[in-house]
Parts: structure tokens; C-alpha cells; sequence
């Protein structure tokens, strides 16, 4: 019984990583109706960015608010710069269909090259800030750690602002507004393309947090953020791509899910249960568990 | 086909490579005797273009002419390249069957996928083969008669006697590479034009158009899927073959490099993939002539080829929509009608 | 002061949907569009509003030239514009909606005040404030979507259909509270229609148009007895 309650806790507390990479995917395809495949390679470079402050300064927590300032810096940037070049120059050609998805990759090459170059593609040992030894109880020791606790903590902290932010702020309003029928915010005033940006400023900077927590006490290189985009994106197509509430269940649902499977069968199933999964919501449940129907063909 | 193949890597191809090419033809071996003044290692990239020409055209098929996105070509690869070598290992049959392995195998799985596949759209779609292109590499180590990390070797042999003693085997896997890739390519030109093809050009313009005139839109997806995976898993042999079947061969990297050739190549015309062949193995040369005036550290070489490649991705789809081939298609038109 | 369109053109690719069109509201009157079927009264009202752009020709507003300024924009000079269909956000709630019209000028009381008076006018809609728009019936959220261009306190408000697929006596209400949005308020009212006698029964001035372009104009009551007109185009 206490072992369920352990890899549950395990579960919760990578699934809460899992749901701020959702939750990111989801921002940016609630404001643009893209999924944008460089969401994991703009979290490498503020991650190597918190690395390299850490490692100069020592301070984990001015490196992890840098982090996420520039994380929502560079989301902007790309949404500013690329994405609207992309939709300006988009026709109906075969190419333009799939030219987000092709812009993103591209971006996704760019920045996994830039950050190879400048600190090159050698793994770096990214230190966890608190200690990863496991909680003791009476003369058992847990593999849940303060590691652990501080993860769900950032994670719950950071999906409690949002969630403030969406439901209890003007912006909030707008933000969802042009989020669900662009046409009729413009026409209430909402600067449409002012809350695009700022839903992929939003995504940049959960992200960040995202890719700084899953680094902690991890070994950092250009591409080890792919597995956490993967399953981010099983996340939010579990929660239906349109909810942020749905990336966030989505994220628990499979952080505790692939817990179980890890502990009880072992690590090489979790990557075929995670495509599992994806292609059965997809298949039997495509609008996702909190989806409206009809969405997906968008 | 064959003859555009030629005349393509003539006009581009600057080394006396292609010479070989037409006297091997036209005179056989026994030329080949007189000189040999190509490295291996240009033999070498020889079969690799063929090879990424061949994938890229499995993706052409795919996107080209169903406007279906799949990052997972390199899992079908990898599909038909384990396919091969098992096959060879166990059964040891004559090489064409090792092949028609990799296809069939490949197929089929592009089949179940495919299934799935065709009710998905855009970025659905490309989020799952991107799932499947990650994932998938990892099965090696679950089954050990699959070698694990270190993967399993797909011998081929070596040629026949009667081609020579100065027959290398680059050359053999170069003529293989060739040969297999011209014979699907030709096949999937001939596919193109047929009526499935037009049907699947159908499909992409106007699903609900062509739903009206009776097509059915999905099933023709699902076999559009099909065909591609099994020439990717073709592709997949043959890149088994010169380098190795094992997970470290089929990455993600590869999935994109062959998205990247396909679109440089335009989406669009399947000659275009034996140019997008020849771009992914050019650019890595390139790149290494940039990065000597960088100084030989490891970040620079083993960085420049992505960011290059990544950059002219992503101008591509910014300012040439259709591909860069179409946009010079449609710019000579508009010459001419200015001319008129 | 006046909503003046002049030589309008307006394309949808190859079709031309709005083809030179003029005519003009005096400030604080009500218009009426009327039209078949594929006229060209959206395109218009949609023209207007800055959500599509115009080929050719000039629409101007209280003096000062509109022609291709932004919806966001727009509202904030004061033009609402209420889109065909039921236009309210389904996944918002009532009261949300009713804020998002008053999102621009963010000002609290302001907006409690609006939503306020909202609620005056059309009561239904203060017993469900916190329920989801599409837990709404159909003339509910014709209201709803009245009442939120009403909370961004326009001087020019287009209406699209208004009464498509109500029930007689809703579509009475709606087009009397229409009327009183005009005559108490000052509001300058543009209203489409495919219901030509209640709409020219409240209006000062209609407007009929056909295939784009401008087949008659005039005082409302006389449209409604010309009888050339009424075979034509009225039907009825
Ligand atoms: N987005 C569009 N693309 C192409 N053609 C369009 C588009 N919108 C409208 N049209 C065409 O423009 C013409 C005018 O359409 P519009 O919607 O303005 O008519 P309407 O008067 O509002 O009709 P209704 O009373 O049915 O609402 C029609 O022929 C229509 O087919
Ligand atoms: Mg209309």
C-alpha cells in the first residue's frame, strides 16, 4: 500500500512537469491553431540559460526567474517575427497545410544547432537545487524526495496563476475570447493579434519552468528535451488540445500512469504505452477527455 | 525515369562520378578496370542519395499527394530495415527477398497506422508519427532478437564475382542503392499518374469535393499511407545495409532530414527528391568547409549541417509556400505571359 | 454627421458581392437593408465593421473616413456590430460575454453600469448570468448579443438578422427594443433584414439591394407601398 502511494507521488510529481508542457501546447494552439513543435527547443535554451546562471551565481532561483523571462521572451519572438511572416505568405499550396508544423521543426533545428554551438552538444549535469535523498519515515526512507515536493509545489504555483489569470483578469477574458471566436472578440475590441503573442509569450515561459524541472538532477543536452515534448503533447490531445484544465488533468493522468508502468513493468514499456494511448484517444475519443466534439479537424 | 536520373546527377553532380555511371552501362566492368579516380567515399554518398532520394520520395507520395504530414518516416525505416535483417538472418533467401521483406513488412504496418492515420489532420497527425518515430527505436532493447542499442547487421554480401576484383562493396551497395531506388521511384511515378493518383490529389484539394464525385477520401489515404511506408521501409533496408540496423541509425534526425529534403525538393515533383537526396548529403560537405574557417572544434561540425539545413527550412516555407521548385515554375509563367 | 458609404465595391475573390454601392444614415436615424438571399448584406455590414476589406469606394463616420480601419479599432470610435447568426462565445458565460463588450474601455463601474442596464432591458438575461451562452435559447442569445454591443456603448450599431429563427413574438420584441435603442438612446441603427415589413415598420429609411448593388432607397413607410417594389423584391 505505502509502495502505491510512492509511485503515485512519483507520478504526480513528473506529471505535473508533463502538464506545463501540455499546458504551453495548448496556449499556443488555443491562440494560433498550431502546434508548435519547437515548444521543447525553446525550453532548452532557457534551461541551458538557468544552467549557466546557476552555475556562475549559485542561485537557483534567480537563474529560474531568468528562465522564464526569457522563455516568454523568446515566445513572443517567434510568434512576432516567424509566425506571422508564416500566415502572411500562407496560400492553399501542399506545402502551406503543413507549414506551421514544417516552420516549427525548422525553428526546433535552428535552436538545438545554436545551443550545440554555443555550449556544445556534451551533456551537462544539471544540479537539483534541493536535496533528491528520499523523505524518511520512522526507518523507511521514500523514494520521494524534496526534489519531488518542490516540483509539484512550482508546477502547482504556476498553474494556479494561470488559472487566476484566465478566469479572474480582463486579459483572461480576452485571451479566451480570442481564443474561441476570434472574429467576435475583434469585434468587441480585443486586439487579436496582441493575444496571440501573448499566448505564445504564456506557453514560452511554462515551458521554461517545465524544461528547468525536468532537468534538475538530470544530464542536459540539446535534445533531451524531446521525450518531454512528446509526452506533453499525449497530454494535451489526452485533455483535448482546447482546455487548459484538460492539460493539466492530461498531464497528471499520464505522469501517474507511466509511474505505475515504470515501477511495475519497466522503462522500456513506457515510450510504446505513451503511443498507446495517443493513438486510442485519438481513435476512440479524438475531441480528448475534455473536448468538445467536432474540434479536431481544425 | 532512368534516363532523368542520369541527366539530373550529370547536371549537378560535379565530380566524374556520373561518367561512371553511363560507361558502366554503355561498356560494363570491364572499364571500371582502366581507372578508378572516385574515392570510396564519394561511392559511399553515392548510395546515400539514392537512399534519402528513395525516403524522401516515400514522404513526396505521403504529403505531396494526400497533404498528410508524417515525422515518421524514419520509423518505417527502421521498420523495414529490422524486417530485412531478420529476414537475412533467419531465413537467409536470395537479397531480392530480403527487400520485398522490408517493403511487405513496412506496409503492413503503415497499413495499421495508416488506419488510424487517415481520420487524424494536420498537426494530430504529425504529433502521433512523431510520437511513433521517438518511440518506436526504443523496442530494440525490449525483444532481444532485435540486438538492442547495438543493433544487428544486414549482410548483403558481397558482389558477384563476375563484376570484378576491383568491385568493392561500396560499389555493390551503390549499385543496389541505386537500382532499388529507380525501380520504386518509377514505380511510384507510374502510381502518381494512374487514377489513384489523381484520386489522391482529389483528396487533398477538396475533401469535400471529391467526396461528392465518390471517392472515398479515407480509404485512399489509408493506401496513400500504406504505399509510403512500404518504400520507406525500403529506403529503411538499404540504410541498414551500408551503415547498420540499430536505433543509433534510425533517430529522430533522420525523420527530419528527410522532411527537410522533401521540402526543399518542393513536395511536389518526385524527380525533385532525387535534388532533395543530394542536398542532405551536400550540406553536411558544405558544412564542413564552413566550419574549418571556424576553427575544427566538435560543437562546429557536429552543429553547422543542422543549422543550416533548419535555416533553409524554415526560409522555404516562409517565402516559398509551394516549394522552391513551384515558385520557379510559376515565376517562367508569369514571364511568359508578359511576354504574350 | 453621418454614416456615408460611397461607391462601395467589395470582392470575395471572384465574386463580386458588393458592386458600387451608396447611400447614407443621418446620425441617430434607423435604416433598414433589406435583401434576398446572396444580396450582399453581409458582405456589407461585415465591410463596415472593417472585417472584410473593401475593393474600391469610401465609407466615412461622423465626418472622418473609416474605410479599411480595423474592427478593434472601430469599436473604439464608437461602431458595434452584432454578425449574422447567433453572435455570442458559447463557452463563455453570460456575464462574461457582456464584459467582453466592455473589455476596451476597462473601467469597472462603468461596465456594471452598462451590464446593468443591459439587464433593464432585457430581464431574461439577469436570471442567467453565470449560466454558459450556449446553455441559452436562440432569442436568449440574440439578446445576449445585443446586449453586449450595447455594453460597448456604440453611436453606430449594424445589425445582421436579428430576427433569423425566432418565434414571431420574440422577433416583436427584439425589433421594439431595436427601436427604442434608436429613438431613446441616439443610437444610429443599421439594420439587415430578410423580414422587410417589420424591419421598414420600425426604420426611417430603407434600403433595398439586389446582386450588390442598390435597387431602391428611400422613406421606409413609402418602400413599404410601392407596390413595383413589393412584388419585386418585398415579397409579399
Ligand atoms: N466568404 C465568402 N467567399 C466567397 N463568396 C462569398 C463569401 N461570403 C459571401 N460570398 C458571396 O457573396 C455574395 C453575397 O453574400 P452575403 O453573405 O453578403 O449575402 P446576404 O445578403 O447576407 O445573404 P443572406 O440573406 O443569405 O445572409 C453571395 O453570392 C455569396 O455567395
Ligand atoms: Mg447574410
Amino acid at each position: 500500500m505505502q509502495q502505491v502511494i510512492n509511485v503515485f507521488l512519483i507520478g504526480i510529481s513528473i506529471g505535473s512537469i508533463y502538464a506545463l508542457m501540455s499546458l504551453a501546447l495548448v496556449l499556443v494552439w488555443r491562440s494560433t491553431r498550431v502546434v508548435n513543435f519547437a515548444q521543447a527547443g525553446q525550453a532548452i535554451v532557457t534551461t541551458y540559460v538557468a544552467w549557466e546562471v546557476v552555475n556562475r551565481s549559485g542561485s537557483f532561483l534567480m537563474a529560474f526567474i531568468l528562465a522564464v523571462a526569457i522563455g516568454g521572451l523568446i515566445g513572443g519572438l517567434v510568434e512576432s517575427g516567424m509566425m506571422r511572416t508564416l500566415f502572411k505568405h500562407a496560400s492553399d499550396g501542399p506545402v502551406a497545410a503543413v507549414a506551421p508544423v514544417i516552420a516549427t521543426l525548422g525553428l526546433l533545428g535552428v535552436i538545438r544547432a545554436l545551443v550545440g554551438l554555443i555550449w556544445t552538444n556534451e551533456g551537462k549535469r544539471f544540479e537539483s537545487p534541493v536535496s533528491t535523498a528520499g523523505f524518511v519515515i520512522g526507518d523507511t526512507t521514500l523514494p520521494f524526495s524534496r526534489l519531488n515536493l518542490l516540483i509539484i509545489c512550482t508546477a502547482a504555483i504556476v498553474m494556479i496563476v494561470f488559472s487566476i489569470l484566465f478566469q479572474r483578469t480582463n486579459l483572461g477574458l480576452a485571451l479566451r475570447a480570442a481564443a474561441y471566436n476570434p472574429e467576435i472578440a475583434r469585434l468587441s475590441g480585443v486586439k487579436v493579434s496582441m493575444t496571440r503573442t501573448i499566448g505564445w509569450v504564456f506557453a514560452g515561459a511554462a515551458g521554461a519552468v517545465a524544461g528547468i524541472l525536468v532537468s534538475s538532477n538530470d544530464t542536459l543536452n540539446p535534445y533531451s528535451l524531446d521525450v518531454l515534448f512528446v509526452f506533453g503533447f499525449v497530454a494535451a490531445v489526452v485533455g483535448g488540445l482546447e482546455s487548459l484544465v484538460g492539460a493539466v488533468v492530461g498531464g497528471l493522468v499520464l505522469g501517474v500512469g507511466l509511474s505505475f508502468i515504470t515501477f511495475y513493468l519497466g522503462t522500456s514499456l513506457v515510450f510504446p504505452t505513451a503511443f498507446i494511448v495517443l493513438v486510442i484517444v485519438l481513435l476512440v475519443r479524438p475531441s480528448g477527455i475534455f473536448g468538445v466534439k467536432g474540434a479536431r479537424s481544425a | 525515369m532512368l534516363k532523368r536520373k542520369r541527366e539530373e546527377s550529370s547536371k549537378r553532380e560535379h565530380n566524374p562520378y556520373r561518367r561512371r555511371v553511363l560507361f558502366f552501362l554503355l561498356l560494363g566492368w570491364g572499364l571500371l578496370l582502366l581507372g578508378d579516380r572516385v574515392s570510396e567515399l564519394r561511392v559511399y554518398q553515392g548510395a546515400l542519395i539514392a537512399i534519402y532520394a528513395l525516403a524522401i520520395g516515400s514522404l513526396i507520395l505521403l504529403t505531396g499527394y494526400s497533404g498528410q504530414l508524417s515525422l515518421g518516416q524514419g520509423a518505417f525505416m527502421a521498420i523495414g530495415a529490422y524486417a530485412a535483417a531478420l529476414t537475412q538472418i533467419y531465413l537467409q533467401p536470395p537479397l531480392i527477398v530480403t527487400f520485398i521483406a522490408a517493403v511487405v513488412v513496412a506496409a503492413l504496418f503503415g497499413a495499421i497506422i495508416g488506419g488510424g492515420a487517415a481520420r487524424l489532420s494536420g498537426p494530430y497527425l504529425a504529433g502521433t508519427t512523431l510520437a511513433l518515430a521517438l518511440g518506436l527505436p526504443t523496442l530494440a532493447n525490449l525483444f532481444s532478437f532485435l540486438g538492442g542499442e547495438t543493433g544487428l547487421y544486414f549482410d548483403v554480401g558481397i558482389a558477384p564475382e563476375r563484376f570484378g576484383a576491383e568491385f568493392t562493396l561500396y560499389k555493390w551497395f551503390f549499385w543496389i542503392a541505386a537500382l532499388a531506388t529507380l525501380i520504386m521511384l518509377f514505380f511510384i511515378q507510374n502510381i502518381l499518374k494512374s487514377r489513384y493518383g489523381r484520386a489522391w490529389k482529389a483528396g487533398r484539394a477538396n475533401a469535400a469535393a471529391a467526396q461528392l464525385v465518390g471517392l472515398h477520401v479515407g480509404r485512399r489515404k489509408v493506401l496513400a499511407f500504406t504505399i509510403s511506408a512500404g518504400v520507406a521501409g525500403l529506403a529503411g533496408a538499404l540504410l541498414g545495409m551500408v551503415s547498420l540496423v540499430a536505433p543509433s541509425t534510425f533517430t529522430l534526425s533522420l525523420s527530419f532530414a528527410i522532411i527537410t529534403g522533401a521540402v526543399l525538393a518542393g513536395l511536389t515533383s518526385l524527380t525533385g527528391s532525387i535534388l532533395g537526396g543530394l542536398v542532405l548529403v551536400i550540406i553536411p560537405e558544405i558544412a564542413e568547409m564552413v566550419s574549418g574557417n571556424f576553427g575544427e572544434s566538435e560543437a562546429v561540425t557536429a552543429n553547422i549541417p543542422g543549422l543550416i539545413t533548419s535555416l533553409l527550412l524554415i526560409l522555404t516555407v516562409l517565402f516559398t509556400p509551394n516549394g522552391p521548385a513551384e515558385q520557379w515554375h510559376h515565376h517562367k509563367e508569369k514571364k511568359k505571359q508578359r511576354a504574350l | 454627421m453621418t454614416l456615408k458609404v460611397e461607391r462601395l465595391v467589395v470582392e470575395h475573390g471572384a465574386i463580386r458581392a458588393i458592386d458600387g454601392i451608396s447611400f447614407e444614415v443621418a446620425e441617430g436615424s434607423l435604416a433598414a437593408v433589406i435583401g434576398s438571399n446572396g444580396a450582399g448584406k453581409t458582405t456589407l455590414l461585415r465591410t463596415l465593421s472593417g472585417l472584410k476589406d473593401a475593393k474600391l469606394g469610401k465609407v466615412s463616420w461622423m465626418g472622418r473616413d473609416i474605410t479599411g480601419m480595423k474592427p478593434e479599432d472601430l469599436v473604439r470610435r464608437g461602431l458595434a456590430h452584432v454578425s449574422e447568426g447567433k453572435s455570442v462565445i458559447p463557452e463563455l458565460t453570460v456575464k462574461e460575454n457582456l464584459a467582453l463588450g466592455g473589455l476596451w474601455r476597462n473601467n469597472k463601474t462603468e461596465l456594471a453600469q452598462s451590464i446593468e442596464e443591459v439587464v433593464e432591458i432585457f430581464p431574461r438575461l439577469g436570471e442567467r448570468m453565470s449560466q454558459r451562452a450556449d446553455t441559452l435559447s436562440g432569442g436568449e442569445r440574440q439578446m445576449l448579443a445585443i446586449g453586449r454591443a450595447h455594453v460597448s456603448k456604440p453611436s453606430l450599431l449594424l445589425l445582421d438578422e436579428p430576427s433569423l429563427g425566432l418565434a414571431p413574438l420574440v422577433v416583436e420584441q427584439i425589433f421594439q427594443t431595436i427601436a427604442m435603442l434608436c429613438r431613446d438612446r441616439g443610437i444610429t441603427v443599421l439594420l439587415v433584414e430578410q423580414n422587410a415589413l417589420g424591419a421598414l415598420a420600425i426604420a426611417d429609411k430603407g434600403i433595398i439591394i439586389n446582386l450588390g448593388k442598390v435597387v431602391a432607397q428611400g422613406d421606409a413607410k413609402e418602400l413599404i407601398d410601392d407596390p413595383a417594389l413589393r412584388s419585386a423584391y418585398l415579397g409579399y
